[in-house]
């Protein structure tokens, strides 16, 4: 079936995406998995179940969700005050919040230590609070959500740029107060972009090191995250144990985004946009 | 229930959107807004409905001011220009929104809910489309829907902005129908903004004309279309020919020629416009007569039952156009042909003093047919 198209080359599209994709992302994955095979089943059982290694999945993996969890929701907060409003300083804020992608993570790290440290600016006050931040699992949270931001903000943002004001305003003049509206009208046009934000804020919180390694404190058991595990192994030249874990953390990752997207083809049917 | 604005203003920056408006809508009747692009019918509406907030003024709804009542408890129905239809929803969760969101004690059960919104639904004849998203319906319908939605709340007025602004010339007309019929078995108080003449008087009961931000003329559409108060009314209810002049007795002086008239308020020696729509001008095809003003045909259109004639005369330096309508058969009488000169003659011209105030209020008008007429489909 041949049907005209404005732009030709979907043979050389598609084959290059594919080459692409075997190139930057399949080959070195698979040999990730190549490598691990070497073990035998009970010798990856035991690598990957570990103790330690357990409840740096529990730690990686929970305080992923959670940072982005958080972000979506302040992150929500952040496009809607960055669309809706004018202030002065608007422009420069909404430059901002792309800084935590450009800063070097470990400099986002030691900032956040310093500042959250039990003599740091912000640490010494939680501290007359009773609450720890710093080299326990809350600074792997604080330094998680740092980084994640950004995602949420830019995928929500252009979505509610479009967002026409008509609706609420249909709402309310058909009796809905603001929270009805909030919930039932404009909190479902933005879901797929929300969701967008929180599986790319949570995929990349899955994959930081740099910035948590600093702010975690690192004990064995309490805040020791998978991707520190994964490069103690290499520093001890257990290559083979180290890709063991990361075969791990690929699977969960991939079966999580993997849910999340189709989370979003369910919500986009819900919306009544089936196209062909 | 009647509606009543009272000196509204409104600006937007240095732009003046409403003037010091005051009307009254009268219980039941299906009111039509009119006027060209920016001169303030929308924002009325948009006040009425509480969407937006005028600078000073107030709005009385049933003889209540509403002036500081938030849009929801205006229980007002507005139809946006470009549906607002809740895209994420059905067909029928769209309609039945206004009555799930009601407070607990005011809302219907589910079963009631279900009837209301098939009511709604046949009332506007799409029942079937009841589980279908907005993005599978058609202009059109999306349009009934959004009605259907407005009114599942039983609002004590319905408001709609440029309703059928966006869908083609046939739906339009059908459409237009049949909301006439709609009101007519609601008997719901209605406003509907337009730019479009034709649409306005064939709907409502009672039209309003506005122009930068004031009302030009309010009344029956027979009234206004037969005696325009000004000539912004004049020009915009439908094609016009126009002749700049000077007063002489019973007898408006265009150039070297002489219009007889009818009636004359005016005293001699008066700069007047007389205006002339196409199908009160009559073409004389004997050149020896002195009656009426010289033309010449540019081109003939005989569509239908009547013939579109364009003509072209000189007034001194410039060149005017003309346009008239005649029924077919006359044309066919006369054998017109372009090129052919003739002498076009007014059955009736109705005269504005000619201060530049009022010449400036014809809407679209172009400078250089000033001096002498002009004809254009507005």
């Amino acid at each position: 079936m041949k049907s005209p198209r404005v732009l030709p080359g979907f043979p050389l599209a598609l084959g290059y995406t594919l080459v692409y994709l075997a190139l930057i992302v399949l080959i070195p994955l698979s040999a990730v998995f190549l490598k691990s095979a070497t073990l035998s089943g009970e010798q990856f059982w035991t690598i990957i179940s570990a103790p330690r290694v357990v409840s740096s999945y529990r730690i990686s993996f929970g305080i992923s969700l959670l940072a982005a969890a958080i972000n979506t929701v302040f992150g929500l907060i952040f496009a809607w005050v960055l669309v809706r409003y004018r202030f002065p300083g608007r422009r420069i804020v909404d430059a901002l919040v792309d800084l935590p992608f450009a800063l070097p993570t470990a400099v986002a790290g030691i900032a956040l230590t310093a500042l959250y440290a039990g003599n740091g600016w912000l640490g010494q006050w939680l501290q007359l609070l009773g609450i720890k931040v710093a080299f326990t699992p809350l600074g792997i949270l604080v330094a998680l959500t740092f980084i994640g931001l950004p995602f949420v903000v830019r995928t929500v943002q252009p979505v509610l740029e479009d967002l026409d004001i008509e609706l609420e305003e249909a709402a309310a003049s058909l009796g809905a107060d603001r929270w009805q509206t909030f919930l039932q009208v404009i909190l479902p046009v933005l879901s797929p972009a929300l969701l967008t934000g929180f599986a790319l804020a949570f995929a990349r919180a899955v994959g930081e090191y740099g910035s948590v390694i600093f702010i975690a404190g690192n004990v064995p058991l309490v805040s020791e995250i998978t991707p520190l595990l994964i490069i103690t192994k290499l520093e001890q030249y257990d290559y083979v144990g180290a890709t063991a874990i990361a075969v791990v953390m690929l699977v969960f990752s991939f079966t999580l985004l993997f849910l999340i997207n189709g989370l979003q083809i369910w919500t986009h049917r819900r919306h009544g946009r089936i196209t062909g | 229930m009647s509606i009543r604005v009272q000196n509204i203003v409104k600006r937007f920056g240095a732009f003046v959107a409403l003037d010091n408006v005051t009307l009254d809508f009268p219980s039941g009747e299906l009111v039509g807004l009119l006027g060209p692009s920016g001169c303030g019918k929308t924002t009325l509406l948009r006040i009425i409905a509480g969407l937006e907030a005028p600078d000073s003024g107030q709005v009385f709804l049933d003889n209540h001011d509403a002036s500081t009542a938030d849009a929801r408890e205006r229980q007002v129905g507005f139809v946006f220009q470009h549906y607002a239809l809740f895209r994420h929803m059905t067909v029928f969760d769209n309609v039945a929104f206004g009555l799930r969101v009601k407070p607990r004690r005011q809302r219907p059960g589910a079963d009631e809910i279900r009837r209301r919104v098939q009511e709604l639904l046949s009332l506007v004849q799409l029942d079937c489309l009841a589980d279908r998203y907005p993005a599978q319906l058609s202009g059109g319908q999306r349009q009934r829907i959004a009605l259907a939605r407005a009114l599942a709340v039983e609002p004590r007025v319905l408001l709609l902005d440029e309703p059928f602004g966006a869908l083609d010339a046939k739906v339009r007309k059908e459409l237009r129908r049949w909301l006439r019929q709609l009101h007519n078995a609601l008997h719901i108080t209605s406003i509907f903004v337009t730019h479009d003449q034709e649409e306005a008087l064939e709907v409502s009961d009672r039209v309003v004309l506005m122009n930068r931000g004031r009302v030009e003329q309010m009344g029956a559409p027979d009234q206004v279309y037969e005696h325009p108060a000004t000539p912004f009314v004049y020009g915009f209810l439908g094609a016009v020919n126009l002749f700049h002049g000077r007063i002489n007795g019973y007898q408006l002086q265009v150039g070297e020629e002489n219009l007889p008239l009818a009636e004359n308020g005016f005293q001699s020696g008066t700069e007047a416009l007389g205006f002339v729509r196409p199908h009160e001008l009559d073409i004389d095809t004997d050149l020896a007569s002195r009656a009426g003003i010289e033309a010449r045909v540019e081109r003939v259109l005989a569509l239908g039952a009547m013939a579109r004639i364009e003509l072209t005369g000189a007034m001194g330096e410039t060149t005017c156009h003309y346009e008239v309508e005649l029924p077919r058969e006359r044309a066919a009488v006369l054998k017109l042909s372009a090129g052919q000169i003739v002498r076009l003659k007014p059955a009736r011209i109705r005269l504005f003093a000619s201060d530049s105030q009022s010449a400036e209020q014809v809407p679209y008008l172009p400078v250089e047919h000033m001096v002498g007429g002009y004809g254009e489909n507005i």
